[in-house]
C-alpha cells in the first residue's frame, strides 16, 4: 500500500476540521476525493504534504509503510509526495529554470545522487514543456508571476512531469480552467499515469473525472470519507448535488 | 483669550530659555574635541584652501560651535542615535599619508573581466604614489586629490564646493570645517568615459574619525560610471564622515553605485548632494551589506526640466548593525521623474531607517515621483523604521509612496518546501529573489555577477569574514549551491 491513513484527526488554530478519517491508496490507482465546500479536502492535501499549522492530534499517515507525520514538507516531497496547489504561488524574482533545477537537485542530493547535468536537465524541460504545451520560455520567467489562471494550473502539471512523483495529489486543479485547458492538465495527467504511482484528485465538478478517470470516487463530509464507490458515484453526485449526503448525515 | 495670551507668554518664556541654552552651550566630550582640534591646528587643516575656502570653514566651525551635533530629539535622527558613533580614544585625522607601498598590499580588488581606474582614499587622504596627486587625460578628464585640485584648478573647484548641499546638520558642518581631502573628478562636455571610474575607500589605523569631501562635476552630455566602495581591512572602529556633490550639467548622465561593507564597530555617515541640471540622468545603487552604522543620506535636487532620477538601495543587516537611508528627492523644476526603490533584510537584532523624502515645488508641473520601501524582518528582534514624507505644491503630479515590513513569506516557503527545497535553501531563494530587484539593474555585467555573488555569501553569513576588498570576495566561478548559472544551461 503506497498511502494508508488510520483515524486521522487534524486541527487548524485548535480548531478541529479532519474528525477521524480513513483513506487508503494503492501503487496504480486514481481517486477522487468530492464533496461540498468547507468539509476538510484542502486540509486533508495540507496534511499529507506536512505544512505548518495543520496539527495532527490523532491518527496517523502512513505512506511507503512509513509514519510520516512528523516529517518535514521537503522530506515527503523527495520521498515522492506531490501537492498540485489549488492556488499556485508566485515567487518574483525565482526564475522556473533555476526552480526546477534546485528541486531536481535537492531530490538527487535527498537520494545521494549526483546532480542533473545541463544536457539532461534542458531535455527534460523541453519534453515536459511540450506534455502540457506551455510554448513560452520558462528561462527568463518567474515561478507563476505573471501567469493567467489556466498558465499556472499548467505549469503545476509541469512541475509534476520533471518531478515524477509516487503519489500526486491535485487540489480543485480544474477549477478556474476553460475546456482546453483541461483537455491538455488532463492529458498530461494520463501520460503520466504507471503502474507505479498514483493520483489523488480533489474537485468538486464530475467534469475533469470525464477526462481524468478515476478508479474511486469518494464523499468527504465534515472531516471524514462518508461515502466511497467507483465512478459512477461522481456521476450520482453530479445529478443529485450533495445534498442528500448532507441531509443523511446531519439527521 | 486670556488662553491664547497665556500661550504667547508660554512661547516667549520657551524661547528665552532656548536663547539661555544656547548662550551656555555645553559641549560633549566629542563635540570640545573637534572644536579644539580646529582651533589647534587651522593653519594646517586650510593649507591648500584659496580664500573662500578658508572662510567656509570659519563659517561651518562657527555654526557648528551653535548647534553642535544633533541628538535623538532632532526629527531627522529620531531613529538613529547619533551618540554611539564616536570611537573611543578618537583621533582626528586629517594629515596626509605618505605612500608606503602599493595599493595591492594593502587590499586587493579582483573583479573578473571589469576594468576600472582605481582612485584610492586612505585614512581620508588621497593615496597615490608620486607628487603629483592629479592627472588630467588627453579627453581633458581631471582625476586626482581634491585638496591637489583647490590648487591646481581654483576656479573649477571654487564654482561647485559647498554649493549645493541643502541641509546642514553638524556633521556636515565639521566635515566642512575639517575636511582636508578627498577625491576630485571631472568630465568635460562631450565626453564619455569608457572605465569605470572605483573610488575605494578605506581605514587601516585604529579609532580614527576622519572627514573626506569629494567633488564630483559632468559637464554637459558626458557619461561616467564610478562605483565607491567602502571597505574595512581589519576590525578597528573609526568613524568616517563623508561629503559627496556632485553636478550634472545639461544631459549629462551618471550612474553611481556605492558598496558598503565595513566592519560591526565603523561608522559610515554619507552624504551625497546632487545637482541637476535638464534633461539629465541620475542612478544611484547603494549596496550596504556590512557596518556597525551606515547612515546614506541623498540629497536630489532636480534643478533643470526632464530630468530623470532612479535611487535604489538594498541593505543587508545582522547582529547589531544599523542602517539608516535618508533620501530627498526636491523637484524644483517641471516634467522630472524620480524613482526610489530602497529594500532591506535585517536580522538577529539589527535595526534600519528608511526616510523618504518628495518635495514638489508649486511650479514643477507634470512631476512623477515614486517611492517604495520594502523590508524582510527575519527575527523578532529586528526592526525598521520607515517613513514617507511627502511635500507637494504643484497640482499636476503622479505621486506615490509604499512601504511594507513582513516576515518571510510562509505560503512561498511552503511551496519551495513541497518541491523537495530544504527550508535553508528555500529560505535563501526567497531572500535572494527579493534582492534580485535591485542587483538587475546594474548594468556593468562583470559587477553584477560579482555583487550577485556578494549578496548570496552574504545571505549565507560569509561575507561577514571578508577581510579584503569586499569584491575580493566574490567568486563566481564557485556559484553558490543553491544557485544554477544560466549561461551553463
Amino acid at each position: 500500500m503506497l498511502l494508508n491513513i488510520k483515524n486521522l484527526h487534524v486541527s487548524i488554530d485548535g480548531k478541529e476540521i479532519i474528525k477521524g478519517l480513513n483513506f487508503s491508496v494503492n501503487e496504480g490507482e486514481v481517486h477522487a476525493i468530492m464533496g461540498p465546500n468547507g468539509t476538510g479536502k484542502s486540509t486533508l492535501a495540507a496534511a499529507i504534504t506536512g505544512r505548518e499549522g495543520y496539527e495532527i492530534t490523532q491518527g496517523e499517515i502512513i505512506y511507503k509503510d512509513q509514519v510520516i507525520n512528523n516529517w518535514s514538507p521537503d522530506k515527503r516531497a523527495n520521498e515522492g509526495v506531490f501537492l498540485s496547489f489549488q492556488y499556485p504561488i508566485e515567487i518574483p524574482g525565482v526564475s522556473m529554470t533555476n526552480f526546477m533545477r534546485t528541486a531536481i537537485n535537492a531530490k538527487r542530493e535527498y537520494l545521494g545522487k549526483t546532480p542533473i547535468s545541463a544536457k539532461e536537465f534542458l531535455k527534460k524541460m523541453e519534453a515536459n514543456k511540450k506534455l502540457v504545451q506551455i510554448q513560452s520560455k520558462l528561462t527568463n520567467r518567474s515561478v507563476n508571476e505573471g501567469f493567467s489562471g489556466g498558465e499556472k494550473k499548467k505549469n503545476e502539471i509541469f512541475q509534476m512531469a520533471m518531478l515524477e512523483p509516487k503519489l500526486a495529489i491535485l487540489d480543485e486543479t480544474d477549477s478556474g480552467l476553460d475546456i482546453d485547458a483541461l483537455r491538455i492538465v488532463a492529458n498530461g495527467v494520463n501520460q503520466l499515469k504507471s503502474e507505479e504511482n498514483a493520483f489523488v484528485v480533489i474537485t468538486h465538478y464530475q467534469r475533469l473525472l470525464d477526462y481524468i478517470v478515476p478508479d474511486f470516487v469518494h464523499v468527504m463530509y465534515d472531516g471524514r470519507i462518508v461515502k466511497s464507490g467507483g465512478k459512477k458515484l461522481a456521476l450520482e453526485l453530479e445529478e443529485k448535488g450533495y445534498e442528500w449526503i448532507k441531509e443523511q448525515f446531519e439527521a | 483669550m486670556s488662553g491664547l495670551k497665556n500661550s504667547l507668554k508660554h512661547n516667549l518664556v520657551k524661547e528665552n530659555v532656548a536663547m539661555e541654552k544656547e548662550e551656555k552651550r555645553i559641549y560633549s566630550p566629542s563635540e570640545e574635541k573637534f572644536i579644539r582640534h580646529f582651533s589647534d591646528n587651522f593653519d594646517e587643516i586650510s593649507r591648500h584652501d584659496f580664500p573662500e575656502a578658508k572662510q567656509m570653514r570659519q563659517q561651518a566651525m562657527e555654526t557648528f560651535r551653535q548647534s553642535g551635533f544633533p541628538d535623538k530629539t532632532f526629527e531627522r535622527w529620531r531613529n538613529t542615535d547619533p551618540k554611539g558613533i564616536f570611537p573611543k580614544n578618537m583621533e582626528i585625522f586629517d594629515g596626509e599619508v605618505p605612500y608606503e607601498k602599493k595599493l595591492s598590499e594593502i587590499f586587493v580588488c579582483e573583479v573578473h573581466d571589469f576594468e576600472s581606474r582605481i582612485i584610492s582614499v586612505l585614512n581620508g587622504s588621497y593615496y597615490q604614489a608620486g607628487e603629483e596627486k592629479i592627472t588630467i587625460d588627453k579627453n581633458g578628464v581631471i582625476v586626482g586629490s581634491l585638496a591637489k585640485a583647490m590648487q591646481k584648478y581654483p576656479q573649477l573647484v571654487k564654482k561647485h564646493l559647498g554649493r549645493i548641499m541643502p541641509q546642514q546638520d553638524g556633521f556636515k558642518n565639521i566635515n566642512t570645517a575639517l575636511a582636508v581631502d578627498g577625491v576630485f573628478i571631472y568630465v568635460p562636455d562631450n565626453i564619455k568615459v569608457e572605465n569605470t571610474f572605483q573610488i575605494i575607500n578605506i581605514l587601516n589605523k585604529p579609532n580614527l574619525a576622519v572627514n573626506i569631501r569629494n567633488l564630483v562635476i559632468l559637464g554637459k552630455n558626458s557619461h561616467l560610471q564610478l562605483l565607491h566602495c567602502d571597505d574595512s581591512v581589519n576590525r578597528h572602529g573609526g568613524l568616517i564622515n563623508k561629503v559627496n556633490e556632485v553636478f550634472l550639467d545639461e544631459n549629462a548622465e551618471l550612474e553611481l553605485y556605492k558598496l558598503q561593507n565595513l566592519n560591526d564597530k565603523t561608522t559610515l555617515l554619507n552624504q551625497t548632494a546632487i545637482d541637476q541640471s535638464a534633461n539629465s540622468r541620475l542612478k544611484i545603487n547603494a549596496f550596504s551589506l556590512n557596518g556597525g552604522m551606515i547612515r546614506n543620506e541623498i540629497f536630489d535636487l532636480m534643478n533643470g526640466e526632464n530630468a530623470w532620477s532612479d535611487i535604489h538601495g538594498l541593505y543587508l543587516m545582522d547582529q547589531k548593525q544599523h542602517i539608516d537611508n535618508q533620501v530627498n528627492v526636491f523637484h524644483n523644476k517641471p516634467r522630472c521623474t524620480s524613482n526610489q526603490l530602497f529594500k532591506g533584510i535585517l536580522d538577529n537584532e539589527a535595526s534600519g531607517v528608511f526616510n523618504g523624502y518628495i518635495y514638489v515645488k508649486r511650479y514643477a508641473q507634470q512631476t512623477n515621483a515614486f517611492q517604495k520601501n520594502s523590508n524582510i524582518l527575519l527575527t523578532k528582534t529586528a526592526r525598521i523604521d520607515t517613513m514617507p514624507h511627502l511635500e507637494i505644491y504643484a497640482d499636476d503630479v503622479q505621486c506615490s509612496h509604499g512601504a511594507s515590513v513582513g516576515q518571510l513569506d510562509e505560503e512561498a516557503m511552503f511551496y519551495l518546501m513541497q518541491r523537495g527545497i530544504p527550508f535553508t535553501d528555500a529560505r535563501m531563494l526567497i531572500m535572494y529573489a527579493f534582492t534580485d530587484v535591485i542587483i538587475k539593474e546594474i548594468s556593468i555585467e562583470p559587477l553584477r555577477i560579482s555583487i550577485e555573488d556578494m549578496v548570496k555569501r552574504r545571505l549565507r553569513g560569509d561575507l561577514s569574514i571578508c577581510d579584503r576588498c569586499v569584491l575580493h570576495c566574490s567568486h563566481p566561478d564557485q556559484p553558490v549551491i543553491f544557485d544554477i548559472d544560466m549561461n551553463k544551461i
